[in-house]
């Protein structure tokens, strides 16, 4: 029973974490319907920025805030730069775009950084059973969600950026910008994913230490339907635990595997996710 | 449907056919497609013979890496290309055909080679019609995300059961190279390459002729309009599922034969950058022609060995050297879409038909 509580506690820890990453995958499917296959990568430079800063000045704050800053900038500038130049086009060519710019800055951070592991510091201790560090990853979670729900709510920005997702032609007459909704969303949810790579790289950094959080986090944003900010949050908690039952339980090599299987066991029930509406369609 | 439209719109193509069918290339326009296909392969191996005869032996295994990465492709080229699903996952159906080599080899050292590559045929087909039926209802972003799972958690699978799969060491074996009464002829890795190319043809002219048939047809009209081809009443599910089938069966067959070349299997060679690169060497190439494939298995060999060459000769670190295939990979993909998006044999048959026009 204790095992088990632990593991319950661990995942909800972790699935924190696939929640951010998730969020992060949702708020640019809902602004671009561009599944952004970066979001690990842009994530990785981020922290590897991250580390090289607390390296020189010490602080884990600050390398924590030049994260946030980076993956924000890098999320604009891949908006502006490679993905305003294919919208419009068949799907795949955004999907390839995407995985082009992965494949680029992975390569990039071996280049820069080598292909092997740095130790990598958590923000609080990170021992016990639901430790500080665990704590604040999943307070962190809680608080973004909430701004982002409050961003989308109450505030002009978000309505302006809810208006450019949902009818563009509709918002430009209304004489929202909507090129600049599009790249805001891009930043915000860069930010969010550069946040979720602090919270998952430690306890080691190498180009590869995002990958199977990444699965996890477009697993969690697929089971909530990759269009509701809500139901990716949930999707990451669920996928968490769950997979946190499979480790302790099966052996922690299966969990990707598993993640697949809770993935297709879901879908092949609701293709469109567990939190959208089904929507018709006009041939 | 694509055929008839077009002899609709231009009769003086047509007459231009019929006053070609006189010479030698009417001859081969009139062949049936299965022979015409085979009689290409037989072709390709016999370049393959001259080829691998007249150099080395490191060239040999190159033209031989070049084959099945050309099978790994065209296998994607069908599910991507031709039925418009996107798979990132390719790379672990070479996985399931790699292990299922050495499983074949280290258990029943007795069973001839055929028998190997043929069950990990029937592995990968296997394996395909499992991900194929469970995915069957997803699209787009959603079968992508799918599909990356199984690329990163199967290789994991050898780690998990390392007594059977040799955890991350992989699994070792020796086989035979040239039969001993070709042995003053051939060396070993000529040898392999030819068998390999061997393979390759033969599973390629299956996937040309497949493609050129009705369930290439369907493949296409699902591609183009899904709900459209439903009301036609082409059956969309078990299209979609076949081509999966297929695809993993060359997927599988692909790592097979590269099993059988190296003599090795290790979960590192099977990384998601190997599934992402394929996508890469696909759209490189050019989605929607099996030649597309070609030029993306060929670029997938050298360019990664010019890669490592520059960044050796401009004394650059290892980190650099390691990386820079991969690098290069991500950066041909953004150009590719945004300034060539039919890729290379896009390219080759505009600039064809440019000098045809002439």
């Amino acid at each position: 029973m204790n095992h088990f509580i632990d593991l319950t506690l661990n995942g909800i820890a972790n699935g924190a974490i696939y929640a951010a990453l998730g969020l992060s995958l949702v708020i640019i499917y809902q602004a671009t319907r561009v599944v952004n296959f970066a979001q690990p990568a842009l994530a990785l430079i981020a922290v590897y920025l991250a580390y090289a800063v607390y390296l020189a000045t010490g602080s884990y704050w600050t390398g924590f805030a030049v994260a946030l800053a980076s993956g924000t900038l890098m999320g604009v500038l891949a908006e502006r730069l490679l993905i305003r130049p294919v919208h419009g086009r068949s799907p795949l060519s955004a999907i390839i775009v995407t995985l082009g710019l992965l494949l680029a800055l992975q390569g990039a951070a071996g280049m820069v950084w080598g292909n092997g592991d740095y130790s990598f510091p958590y923000p609080m201790d990170f021992r016990g059973r639901f430790s500080p560090a665990g704590a604040f990853g999943l307070g962190a979670v809680a608080v973004v969600t909430l701004l982002l729900f409050a961003l989308y709510r109450f505030t002009p920005l978000g309505l302006r950026m809810r208006a450019a997702a949902l009818h563009p032609e509709s918002a430009r007459l209304s004489g929202v910008r909507v090129g600049l909704m599009l790249t805001a969303g891009w930043g915000i949810a860069s930010a969010i994913g550069a946040l979720a790579g602090m919270l998952a790289a430690p306890p080691f950094l190498s180009p590869n230490a995002l990958d199977a959080v990444f699965v996890y986090g477009i697993a969690a944003a697929v089971l909530g339907g990759l269009e509701s900010p809500f139901g990716a949050v949930a999707g990451g908690l669920l996928l968490g635990v769950g997979l946190s039952y499979v480790s302790g339980y099966a052996g922690p090599e299966l969990t990707t595997l598993a993640a697949l299987a809770i993935l297709v066991v879901v879908l092949s029930v609701r293709p469109d996710g567990l939190f959208t509406r089904p929507v018709a369609r006009k041939v | 449907m694509a055929s008839s439209l077009r002899r609709k719109q231009a009769p003086a193509a047509a007459t231009a056919r019929a006053s070609a069918r006189r010479g030698p290339a009417g001859l081969w326009n009139s062949l049936p497609v299965l022979p015409r296909h085979l009689l290409a392969a037989l072709a390709a191996l016999a370049l393959v013979a001259v080829l691998t005869s007249v150099t080395d032996g490191l060239t040999a295994l190159r033209v031989a890496n070049v084959g099945y990465y050309l099978l790994a492709v065209a296998g994607l080229q069908l599910l991507v290309g031709f039925s418009g699903q996107i798979s990132l996952g390719n790379g672990a159906f070479m996985f399931i055909g790699a292990y299922t080599t050495a499983l074949m080899v280290l258990y029943t050292p007795m069973a001839p080679l055929a028998v190997v590559m043929l069950a990990a045929v029937a592995a990968g087909c296997l394996a395909g019609m499992l991900v194929g039926a469970a995915t069957a209802r997803l699209h787009g972003p959603y079968l992508a995300g799918a599909t990356l799972a199984l690329a990163v958690g199967l290789p994991a699978v050898a780690l998990r059961f390392p007594d059977l799969l040799g955890g991350s060491n992989g699994l070792f074996f020796s086989l035979r190279g040239a039969p001993p009464a070709l042995s003053g002829l051939v060396s070993d890795s000529q040898w392999k390459a030819l068998v390999v190319w061997f393979v390759v043809l033969l599973a390629l002219v299956v996937l040309a002729t497949t493609s050129r048939g009705r369930l290439g047809r369907r493949m296409r009209a699902i591609r183009d309009d899904e709900a459209a081809a439903a009301t036609a009443g082409i059956p969309v599910g078990r299209t979609k599922v076949v081509a999966f089938v297929i695809s993993a069966g060359c997927g599988s067959l692909a790592g097979a034969c590269q099993a059988y070349l190296l003599g090795t299997a290790t979960p590192s060679s099977f990384t998601l950058a190997l599934s992402l690169s394929l996508l890469a060497a696909l759209v490189l190439g050019g989605l929607g022609s099996l030649w597309g494939a070609l030029w993306g298995a060929l670029a997938l060999v050298y360019l990664e060995l010019a890669g490592e060459e520059l960044a050796h000769a401009m004394g650059l670190g290892s980190n650099v050297a390691n990386n820079a295939p991969v690098v290069f990979f991500g950066v041909i993909l953004i150009v590719i879409v945004m300034a060539w998006p039919l890729g290379v044999q896009g390219a080759l048959s505009r600039l064809g038909r440019s000098l045809r026009g002439r």
